[in-house]
């Protein structure tokens, strides 16, 4: 039986995430904190001179529900433009994320990195 | 002997039979006597104390001071050493604001490295305004016990030393009497603070065995309404020591438009409308502990501690005190650690186990438990807590157990 939450991709993630790298060069970095759990992310970001997206890099200990949202976020963030970014809403992480009945308590989770991400460009 | 009758006390347990209920460290269940008295109130008897001459409002006052008079037999303090509030937050930051004005840079105030953010921040805040420092009594790494080696942290310069009886994370118990005793020899003139918000529904209190200057719990950690909790304080503290720190109506004696003389205590430190529905909600869960009697609530969370110890340990890793020896074991109805257990499983976040553990029913908190520098010291991101109540039973322990496998099997 597959579980519906902590499906094989979800795991997979969380045991080898993507893009967990701090950037020594960066133009945007945040520092955010799910006050629930204490989950902390510092997301790095590097833009070229037309603001795109050339590298992003976070790191953090999360569960399995937040390390695999920012896995994906960031794979799916590369090469968009930073305008893109403040685009991005809750439904449109849980639908990257895979999961868009994610109950409320982990709306928090999937969106931790999200919203690292938003902060840092403000 | 405590059996599974007892959540029968428990409404909760009807609406939601197949809860195993493991978070009473964070709050207990409320059992019908309590719901009974805040009913009676609002429906029978609700008026303001302590000011109409009619009937019921007498009745009220007297409900009132009698949930008063409870609450010190519980503590085996005088009525007029307990102070009402809104809890042991609240009473903790009465006490920093209180007394702090009374420290300057040359002094210092003794903490654990265990304590609850409401034992810290308070303390740390004031410190920006007073100057003093903040010690520590440090934790013993392999024991999660306090380490006897640092109470020289406590010297003569020690203004205040305020600790937790028991820790809400590691369920460590602490030697409060011996400290106290210890930080009374070394600086005569320290005011000495026992939060028992933790120990108030699991441990007996004796505020005339602790000899702590003041002494701060929350209702609603043991099995009393939210929104309540009591300040003790013994009475030439109340008299000399600790200045009011709310102010209007009933703390005064006298106002004019120039200034105002101050009620006798405990009324001085009681500003405005008490909660009275919750004191004497909270005054009925004192009786209900009481009745069961603390020693026979000792003895059953021992024993479902013992079990839920020796059920866990092969699978998790336990973040505090392990069961002890028979050789440690202490005298007759003393127990070394409370029925608060915090665990960590390799590979699964606390968050995610919280999740699979709600599916089979099981409701432990996760995260820091409101001691974030604690977590920290000890180097982890969080753990999961499972806490014993009165209606705690064997079986709510197997369906952790169960459930965390459930955990390893997803997360293995």
């Amino acid at each position: 039986m597959t579980d519906a939450l902590y499906q094989e991709y979800i795991l997979d993630l969380y045991r080898h995430p993507r893009n967990k790298t701090m950037l020594k060069n960066f133009d945007f970095t945040r520092h955010e904190k799910n006050p629930l759990c204490s989950d902390e992310i510092d997301v790095f970001i590097k833009l070229d001179k037309a603001e795109k997206i050339t590298e992003l890099g976070w790191t953090g200990e999360g569960c399995a529900i937040s390390t695999a949202a920012t896995s994906l976020l960031t794979d799916y963030l590369k090469n968009k433009s930073k305008a893109d970014i403040s685009k991005l809403s809750t439904e449109k992480m849980l639908k990257i994320l895979g999961l868009p009945k994610i109950t409320p308590a982990r709306i928090g989770c999937a969106t931790l990195g999200l919203k690292a991400i938003n902060n840092a460009i403000k | 002997m405590i059996t599974k009758k007892i959540k029968q006390h428990f409404p909760i347990f009807r609406a939601h039979p197949n809860l195993a209920y493991l978070d009473s460290a964070a709050t207990t269940q409320t059992p019908q006597v309590v719901i009974d008295a805040m009913n009676d109130y609002y429906a029978k008897y609700r008026s303001n104390v302590h000011r109409g001459l009619y009937d019921i409002s007498i009745t009220a006052t007297e409900k009132y001071e009698a949930a008063r008079k409870q609450m010190a037999k519980f503590l085996n303090s005088a009525p007029e050493e307990i102070i009402f509030n809104s809890g042991a937050t609240f009473g903790l930051n009465a006490l920093a604001r209180s007394l702090s004005p009374r420290l300057s840079h040359r002094d210092n105030i003794v903490l654990t490295r265990m304590e609850h953010h409401a034992n810290l921040v308070p303390w740390q805040e004031m410190s920006k305004h007073y100057g003093f420092e903040i010690r520590f009594i440090e934790l013993d790494p392999t024991s999660y016990q306090l380490e006897p080696n640092s109470y020289n942290v406590i010297d003569e310069n020690t203004k205040i030393v305020s600790l937790t009886q028991a820790s809400n994370v590691l369920g460590a118990i602490n030697p409060v009497a011996e400290i106290i005793k210890l930080a009374k020899q070394k600086s005569p003139k320290v005011y000495t603070i026992v939060d028992a918000a933790q120990a108030a529904a699991h441990l007996p209190i004796d505020v005339k065995k602790l000899d702590c200057d003041f002494l701060v719990l929350s209702g609603h950690k043991m099995y009393g309404p939210t929104g309540i909790g009591v300040l003790y304080g013994k009475k030439i503290m109340l008299e000399e020591h600790l200045e009011p720190f709310m102010f209007g109506g009933e703390m005064v004696s006298d106002v004019t438009y120039e200034r105002a003389t101050w009620n006798e205590v405990p009324y001085k430190f009681e500003a405005g409308t008490p909660p009275i529905a919750e004191a004497i909600g909270l005054s009925a869960a004192a009786e209900f502990i009481t009745k069961i009697g603390m020693n026979t609530i000792v003895a059953h969370e021992k024993r479902l501690t013992d079990y839920a110890l020796e059920k866990l340990t092969p699978l998790v890793n336990i973040i505090g005190p392990s069961t002890p020896s028979p050789s440690q074991r202490r005298g007759r109805g003393e127990v070394s650690r409370l029925g608060v257990i915090s665990f960590t499983i390799p590979g699964a976040h606390p968050h995610d186990i919280g999740e699979i553990v709600n599916r089979a029913g099981v409701c432990v908190r996760v995260g820091h438990h409101c001691a974030m520098p604690l977590h920290k010291h000890l180097g982890l991101v969080g753990t999961a807590r499972a806490s014993a109540g009165v209606y705690t039973t064997k079986k709510d322990i197997d369906k952790l157990v169960s459930a965390i496998k459930e955990v390893k099997k997803i997360f293995g």
